[in-house]
């Protein structure tokens, strides 16, 4: 069985694409083979930065003979329906055969199709793999109309098996398929011919070029290591830079160099950032965490070992950082003096033209996250003051010059400002949690602005009506409200969020409203806080206004509707979060809604109690029974209540139960609300759900045995009277309706 | 092995030595403000169409951002970039880019240079293309083209641009560490000048003025002028009264493109352009620059027949 050997080879294919492009080669190649009737025992694809290549082994020497038989329109049908029909099956007219079958004569065509030699079928899949190959982006080049990722200059592709190596004839717009190909550009740039895979990859070695990028990336990382831990170092481990490292050269050689004195008092995050994003070069680390070197991966070996090359990175780093250092200390002087340049900076920034500039936000951060303070056991002027230099340093020219280090570079700034400690985390921290594995601040001034910078943006693309929908969500609002979540799980967090996402929704409307003035959202927003609703501080204030001489603008009149419209919307939207993130706890989506229902449910905390407590009774033997009991009885009195037309809810009385299963309920139901009530008061939803499973056996038992439709009237009224009061005690802890099964 | 060059002019002579004897017409700077190489007509409307075209130049560009009052080792508002623009571009273009490094003193022996993706785009030109800036040693000494797309037209046939940093590329070359201190002519003339003898100046009067001094409303008007100018011009019957030939004007309008340019370029310095305003003012040159392009393909140079 023979064996394929492609090599596609090119000018300098991008890093980050190569890995991609040398399995989509393979995918693409294997596929079509496949499909055209032969079969292979196994391939493998690799990546420089100069070819793709793909090794084929065991392949078929031919497709197989295939016969297939296609029935036809009836004998005498219109000429032009079996004309149609030969067409489509590709036969001649005169090939077709009658056929009796039971039902009347009828054509059929047999289409043999002899099998095709390997050699063949590879030209056609190869060049239609090349013509059609998914790079990201592409190019033409001199006068052809070619694509490719950048010029492509030649194409190995050969079948070898034990009595030598065929090229299969490829010709794609002059490009001649061979078994050609050239070593390391610098090194070993001669071409060679090659007769197999294991040819192929030993006398690339040979011409310096390791062809799979594992290799490469393994040479590279334990080289450096070593270098690094020769001198009492540490690499700094950076995966992706080091698939891309891979990426850049056929030949790695790893050499280490200093970073000069001058520069060892830039914060390492500046030192990293700077040496990875301009110059791909790896930091080395001492024990105490200052990146004091750097590791540079060269691509060629030179006769005096790399010191030329090494001579000129370092010398090249120098430049970067001086110009870093320039950025920093511009940046720490005007820290120093507090900062109020870039906060004043922020003012020409805008941060979405319906929503205002980013120190119109800040402004609106401080406010919200002064409230939330108290709430998070932080102090009101301290998160504030927080809120109001979270963003600083987007200002700053280190952030300009290195946009991923915002939040870092703030909380170095805000140290050097002379604020506290609290407040340069939060610079930092704000922004937190990113993703669902990014971690969530806990100290309390950090929660606070983190909580303010999230339920600001979403109240503010909530008020300018930018929702995210289906997979479309430009502002990442769906992760903001997840990050509002994690926020006020993860520490435990008692708060309604009604209140905060009413007020912040009035300090948006400020901007998207024309006549809204000032001191009617200061006033609006400070009896917000005091009721802790909108629709009472609205009132309130029309009220006092009115009896006043001062008026009411028309943007305050228009808040009547849209903020508590608003205001449901979004709380939906964190309910819609909370469920997904729920689900992946394993809480199903009957348990939230059978919480949701319940009063309380802006305070997330308090839902998710409700919820889990919910959930782990459910799983109980009892915690099952008994909501099959509930729906027996919720059934049952709703049956009765809708013919009747009048709602049970009288209180039952003992003296007309007649069995002792029917005392005993009373007797439960008795105990249960003496211990529920008080349950529920402290929120212990656990020991709520534990009294309601001692209700289990004494429903069931009365089920049992006594028949609520009773002859007389008057038992049966009281029976159903009693089944109201399973049904108010268990409605009490959820809303066990909306549970599935 | 190469010798090693003495001087910042003696990279530009052997540049042009080189890309000479490689059969490119050594053209001469384009005679107005432009932030680079690339504005040079003998880029832009030379790369588009069907007539084939080889040439090489020096041209002066204008950051007006990038000033620094000359204290920077290597910022500055006026600097010389080396352009070669082949069309179509060479099979060999690569190794004919890598004879020029050897040309001017960069030993292949000893230097690690390493082609990085970086792909090419001018929102002001309407233009892009794919391919590298050309690392030696770890510092970007070039850029490495290859066009698509130009004044919102395809590229047929593709031309492969290198614009080289001179100074950048000097600098290292030389063994310099301040711009400033980079010998201009032969350290052993009888009057040996550095790059500040020649340039410092300059760069502090260009640094003032193009951050505090330079009026912008006078900057606002000419920027509106040379807009309605560019549109003016074309707008004109293609045939011309007096002489009763086609003459479709593409390059004296596009000389006003260019200059709407610097004018956008300069305003930008000053801080007078907003955020959003940025990217309309940027739409607006590249409307010229269409313009442009859609009158140059007209022309004979341009490829109509």
């Amino acid at each position: 069985m023979p064996d394929l050997l492609i090599e596609l080879f090119s000018e300098e294919i991008p890093a980050r694409m190569q890995a991609k492009a040398a399995s989509d080669l393979q995918r693409l190649v294997t596929d079509g083979l496949v499909e055209a009737g032969l079969t292979y025992s196994g391939a493998g694809a690799f990546s420089t930065p100069r070819r793709l290549a793909l090794s084929v082994e065991g392949l078929t020497a031919e497709s197989p003979d295939t016969r297939e038989e296609r029935k036809g329109p009836k004998v005498g049908a219109p000429e032009k329906a079996i004309e149609g029909f030969c067409r489509g099956a590709g036969i001649a007219r005169e090939t077709l055969e009658a056929r009796d079958t039971g039902k009347g004569e009828v054509y059929f065509a047999v289409i043999e199709k002899p099998g095709r030699k390997a050699a063949e079928i590879i030209a056609e899949v190869l060049e239609d793999a090349i013509r059609n190959f998914p790079w990201p982006k592409s190019m033409r080049w001199g006068s052809g109309s070619l694509k490719w990722v950048r010029p492509l200059h030649s194409i190995i592709c050969i079948l070898s098996d034990e009595a030598g190596a065929d090229v299969v004839a490829v010709d794609i717009d002059g490009i001649k398929s061979g078994d050609n190909t050239q070593g390391h550009r610098f090194m070993a740039p001669d071409a060679f011919s090659v007769t197999s895979f294991d040819d192929y990859e030993s006398k690339l070695k040979r011409a310096k070029v390791i062809l799979r990028a594992d290799e490469r990336a393994d040479m590279i990382w334990s080289e450096a290591s070593n270098q690094a831990f020769a001198a009492g170092l540490e690499l700094v481990e950076d995966k992706g830079l080091l698939a891309e490292v891979s990426g850049l050269v056929e030949w790695p050689v790893v050499l280490m160099g200093t970073i000069a004195d001058d520069f060892l008092g830039l914060p390492p995050e500046v030192l990293t950032a700077s040496m990875k994003e301009h110059q791909k070069f790896f930091s080395v680390r001492d024990k105490t965490g200052q990146v004091v070197r750097f590791v540079t991966v060269a691509n060629r070996e030179t006769k005096d070992h790399g010191e030329t090359i090494l001579a000129g990175n370092q010398k090249v780093l120098f430049a970067r950082l001086s110009d870093a250092k320039f950025f920093w200390e511009n940046d720490l002087r005007i820290a120093k003096t507090g900062g109020a340049e870039w906060l004043n900076a922020l003012g020409n920034v805008t941060f979405h033209n319906k929503l205002g500039t980013v120190a119109e936000l800040v402004n609106r951060m401080a406010a919200l996250s002064a409230d939330v303070a108290p709430l998070v056991n932080a102090d009101a002027s301290e998160a504030a003051a927080a809120a109001r230099f979270a963003k600083a340093d987007l200002s700053s020219e280190m952030i300009y010059e290195f946009p991923d280090l915002q939040g870092l570079m703030g909380r170095y700034y805000a140290k050097e400002a002379g604020l506290s400690d609290a407040i340069a985390a939060a610079a930092q921290d704000h922004y937190s949690p990113l993703g669902p594995s990014d971690d969530v601040p806990t100290a309390p001034v950090s929660v606070s602005v983190a909580l303010a910078e999230k339920i600001d943006k979403l109240t503010g693309f909530w008020a300018i009506d930018e929702k995210p929908t289906g997979s479309k969500d430009p502002f990442a609002l769906r992760r903001a409200a997840l990050g509002v979540i994690r926020l006020v799980l993860e520490n435990d967090l008692r708060l309604n969020l009604d209140r905060f996402i009413d007020a912040q929704l009035v300090r948006q409307k400020f901007k998207v409203e024309d006549s809204l003035t000032n001191d009617e959202v200061n006033e609006l927003v400070e009896l917000i806080a005091k009721h802790g609703v909108f629709g009472a501080a609205y009132r309130t204030m029309k009220d006092v206004w009115g009896k006043s001489d001062k008026v009411l603008s028309d943007g305050f009149g228009a808040l009547e509707q849209s903020v508590p419209d608003k205001s449901v919307e979004l709380l939906a939207f964190f309910h819609d979060r909370l469920k997904v993130y729920l689900r992946d706890e394993g809480i199903s989506h009957d348990v939230i809604d059978a919480s949701l229902a319940m009063p309380g449910n802006d305070d997330l905390l308090l839902l998710v109690n409700r919820a889990e407590a919910l959930a782990a009774f459910l799983k109980t033997d009892d915690g099952e029974n008994l909501i099959q009991g509930f729906k027996r009885a919720n059934n049952i009195l709703s049956q009765a209540e809708e013919k009747d037309g009048v709602e049970y809810s009288f209180g039952a009385d003992i003296k007309f139960a007649e069995t002792d299963e029917e005392k005993a309920l009373f007797a439960a139901l008795d105990a249960a609300d003496a211990k529920i009530a008080p349950a529920m008061e402290a929120e212990d939803f656990a020991a709520a759900m534990s009294a309601m499973a001692d209700l289990r056996k004494p429903i069931d038992a009365f089920f049992e045995t006594v028949q609520i439709n009773a002859d007389s009237d008057l038992l049966r009224r009281n029976r159903l009277n009693l089944l109201h009061r399973i049904r108010t005690i268990c409605l009490s802890v959820a809303d066990l309706r909306k549970l599935a099964g | 092995m190469s010798d090693t060059p003495r001087s910042f002019q003696e990279i530009i002579l052997r540049l042009q030595a080189y890309w000479a004897a490689k059969g490119c017409a050594i053209m001469q700077p384009y005679d107005m403000e432009v932030g680079a190489g690339t504005f040079h007509p003998a880029t832009t409307l030379r790369s588009l169409g069907n007539v084939p075209w080889a040439a090489a130049y020096v041209q002066p560009s204008r950051r007006p951002t990038d000033g620094r009052y000359g204290e920077n080792p290597n910022r500055l508002q006026h600097y010389y970039q080396y352009q070669v623009l082949i069309k179509p571009s060479p099979p060999d273009l690569q190794a004919l880019y890598l004879g020029s490094l050897q040309a001017i003193g960069i030993d292949m022996e000893m230097h690690d240079i390493r082609f990085v993706e970086d792909d090419w785009e001018s929102p002001t030109l309407g233009a892009w293309g794919l391919g590298w800036e050309v690392w030696c040693d770890g510092m970007e000494v070039s850029q490495f083209t290859y066009f698509q797309q130009v004044g919102g037209h395809d590229c047929h046939p593709v031309s492969g641009e290198l614009t080289y940093g001179l100074e950048r590329l000097a600098m290292y070359v030389l063994g310099v560490d301040h711009v400033m201190d980079m010998p201009f002519n032969d350290p052993d003339a009888p009057i040996p000048l550095s790059y500040g003898d020649v340039f410092k100046q300059a760069e502090q009067e260009y640094s003032r003025f193009n951050f505090d001094i330079a009026d912008t409303e006078i900057l606002l008007k000419h920027f509106e002028d040379a807009e309605k100018e560019c549109a003016a011009i074309l707008s004109h019957e293609q045939i011309d009264p007096k002489t009763g030939h086609k003459i479709v004007m593409a390059q004296p309008a596009y000389d006003q493109a260019i200059k709407a340019s610097h004018l956008f370029n300069l305003l930008d310095a000053r801080g007078v352009i907003s955020v959003t305003e940025r990217q309309a003012y940027i739409g607006r040159v590249r409307t010229l620059s269409k313009l442009c392009a859609d009158a140059f393909v007209q022309t004979a140079a341009g490829g109509a027949a």
